[in-house]
């Protein structure tokens, strides 16, 4: 039986030109649910049908692109969450944070709070589903991937480790249809006390001598970085040699 | 004892004033006494004549004392400085930061973070206490001078591994318990963002993300993937950017265990399956954590390539070795490759040009195999060894294959003790 997968979508924000494009991680959330149902994935953006980084998303093979549309100042969750309510979604997918607005990364925590599903984050790969159950990786740092299993329905948010989204195709994103739906109009209240700037440069940390004497600040000033070498095996067989290698790599857990 | 030198002004006055009725008990006292032979010869035991100066040489004091510094010992070396406790008798709020304890240990990020608790509780004044929350293992023996007040350790079967849900439960119940003005959480990808977000949700507030400029009234958070400084009111729960604030280092804390009475939670909807096994060289090397480099040294490269796989080793090199053609340009560490970060690094055959050694600049221990044992990567590494690459690699893969077969035998052994 094909499993419903929903993937939602922002509007991205390229780093350097700051121009608009589709969302990283957004975009990955696409090309694992095209993985994972095809072109049956239901695509769902809050905001303006107008919006054209939608067709950017469209053209990597879908059909149409879910709106609900909505103003920019309104809360997208509200109808996100309506949405997902109406619909009988298996598996939602999202980004870990957006490239615009705040981007707190709440969306997926507070769905799932409002939905009562289980929330797996960081996602880097969904490899299968089965009886219910799916096996999820997760994306730890350095690499390194945790295998979870978490029954259906769930939510996702997918890590910049999952698998790069494929080209945008042109053409096909301008065919694609925008399914305008009606969104909320409730207005996120909190966020108009807010003041909002371009950020700035956050200061670097400097070292800080804390020293008493005239003898520590010397001493602070001339030492050298590195404290004295370390230990140099020369004449022994290498066997020896090889064994204190090994002790170390597995003093520091990098052999298990 | 202290070192410190604590001068008697009178004594010295008396040593130097000859005509002073006390004179000579002060000045035999300084010199270890006069002796008188049998035959009433005055004898002296050359041994003590003098002292040992500052830089280890004997000195011999020829004004016999009366010199105006008669201790003559001066010591330079370190005193252990214990630093003022700082103590909070029966808080009335408690600020709750949940460490990330990556390896058990508290990270520098965890402790600017306890520097910002203590920063809020001086602004917002009031006896305020800093918790540190932490779960599963914990390795951290410094809790008292990182600015731990109080110390909410959560441990339990429950809480081992990856178990967020469990986790959030917990804190949800400590909100429930102790009056807490708020929680502070690393913005990391150990975790900390994840059970922030999760306890954000469960508690209906809407925490600052990326938060960097922190007071009791304002924070000011990044957003729109930082290209956006946020300003609003500080809220209950906060994610924190690195070196958010400085760490505590003047004082020591009482870091006195809290406990949570009561910790119920409900099975996990999340099965953790443990950890999987990744190729070595699929891991970006920018972030491995274990490197095995090769450069001009290496002659048998199949040797060298079987080495890695063996010790589950991501391969780098050096610019030689790339420029030669043995190992492609995405392998190259150093200035004009990449900057590493690993934990462990094993240089074999790099003499280490000072391009290479601006790559590995982050690492914490560098192995050098080397033949040349004046070369600069043996005065960088934690452990040289000076000899043929070729027959210490092969050694070391033997090594590595018993490992593994031991290690395989031995959860054999487990298994079949558990049936």
């Amino acid at each position: 039986m094909p499993h419903k997968v929903i993937s939602l979508i922002s509007v991205g924000r390229h780093p350097q030109s700051g121009r608009s494009r589709r969302a990283d991680q957004d975009s990955r959330a696409v090309e694992l649910g095209l993985k994972l149902a095809g072109t049956d994935l239901d695509v769902v953006h809050a905001g303006s049908s107008q919006e054209p980084v939608l067709r950017q998303y469209a053209g990597m093979g879908l059909p149409k692109v879910t709106v609900l549309e909505q103003d920019e100042s309104a809360d997208a969750l509200v109808s996100i969450a309506d949405y997902l309510k109406s619909e009988k979604a298996d598996i939602v997918l999202t980004g870990v944070r957006a490239e615009s607005g705040e981007s707190s990364g709440m969306t997926p925590y507070i769905l799932s709070e409002q939905l009562g599903w289980p929330i797996v984050a960081r996602v880097a790969d969904i490899v299968d589903i089965k009886e219910g159950e799916a096996q999820v990786l997760l994306a730890l740092p350095r690499g390194q991937r945790r295998q979870v299993t978490v029954k259906l329905p769930f939510i996702a948010s997918i890590d910049n480790a999952a698998e790069a989204a494929r080209q945008s195709a042109f053409g096909p994103g301008l065919r694609a249809k925008m399914d305008s739906q009606k969104g909320s109009t409730v207005e996120d209240s909190v966020r108009v006390d807010w003041s909002e700037a371009p950020a700035k440069a956050r200061p670097k940390r400097l070292k800080i001598v804390k020293a008493k004497t005239a003898a520590d600040r010397f001493k602070a000033a001339t030492a050298k970085p590195q404290g004295g070498s370390g230990k140099v095996m020369k004449n022994e067989s290498a066997q020896e040699q090889a064994q204190a290698i090994f002790d170390l790599l597995i003093e520091e857990k990098v052999i298990r | 004892m202290s070192d410190i030198i604590r001068r008697d002004p009178r004594a010295e006055w008396i040593i130097r004033n000859r005509l002073h009725p006390l004179h000579d008990q002060y000045a035999n006292q300084e010199e270890g006494g006069e002796v008188r032979g049998p035959s009433g010869l005055l004898r002296k035991f050359p041994h003590k004549v003098g002292f040992i100066g500052p830089n280890g040489i004997k000195r011999i004091d020829r004004l016999k004392g009366n010199s105006s510094a008669p201790k003559g010992k001066r010591s330079s070396a370190a005193q252990e400085v214990q630093l003022p406790l700082h103590k909070v008798d029966s808080p009335e709020y408690y600020i709750m930061v949940v460490a990330d304890l990556v390896g058990g240990r508290l990270t520098g990020h965890d402790k600017d973070i306890l520097g910002l608790a203590h920063k809020l509780i001086a602004e917002q004044g009031g006896n305020g206490a800093v918790v540190a929350v932490c779960f599963g293992e914990v390795k951290e023996e410094h809790f008292d001078t990182a600015g731990v007040d109080r110390l909410l350790h959560i441990d339990g079967e429950a809480f081992e591994g990856y178990s967020p849900e469990a986790r959030v439960q917990a804190l949800a119940q400590v909100e429930a318990q102790y009056p807490v003005k708020h929680w502070l959480f690393p913005d990391s990808i150990h975790g900390g963002c994840d059970l922030a977000s999760r306890l954000a949700a469960r508690l209906g507030e809407r925490p600052a993300t990326q938060a960097w400029q922190v007071n009791a009234e304002q924070t000011v958070s990044r957003g729109a993937s930082a290209s956006l400084d946020i300003t609003r009111k500080t809220p209950k729960i906060l994610m924190l950017l690195e070196e958010c604030a400085d760490a505590i280092d003047e004082t020591r804390h009482e870091a006195t265990p809290i406990t949570l009475d009561g910790v119920s939670v409900s099975a996990p909807t999340i099965q953790d399956q443990g950890l999987m096994d990744v190729d070595p060289n699929a891991i970006p090397m920018a972030e491995a954590e274990f490197i095995l480099s090769a450069g001009n040294g290496i002659h048998n490269w199949d040797q060298f390539h079987d080495a890695a796989k063996v010790l589950g080793a991501t391969e780098g090199a050096s610019r030689v070795a790339v420029d030669d053609g043995f190992m492609p340009r995405s392998r190259q560490v150093g200035a004009t490759g990449t900057w590493v970060t690993a934990r462990v690094y094993i240089a074999v055959g790099i003499s280490g040009a000072i391009q290479h050694m601006q790559g590995i600049g982050q690492v914490d221990k560098v192995v050098a195999i080397n033949t040349d044992a004046g070369c600069d990567m043996v005065k960088r590494a934690a452990l040289s060894v000076i000899g043929d690459s070729e027959e210490i690699l092969s050694e070391l893969m033997k090594l590595a294959a018993e490992h593994k077969n031991t290690s395989v035998s031995d959860q054999a052994e487990e298994d079949s003790h558990a049936a």
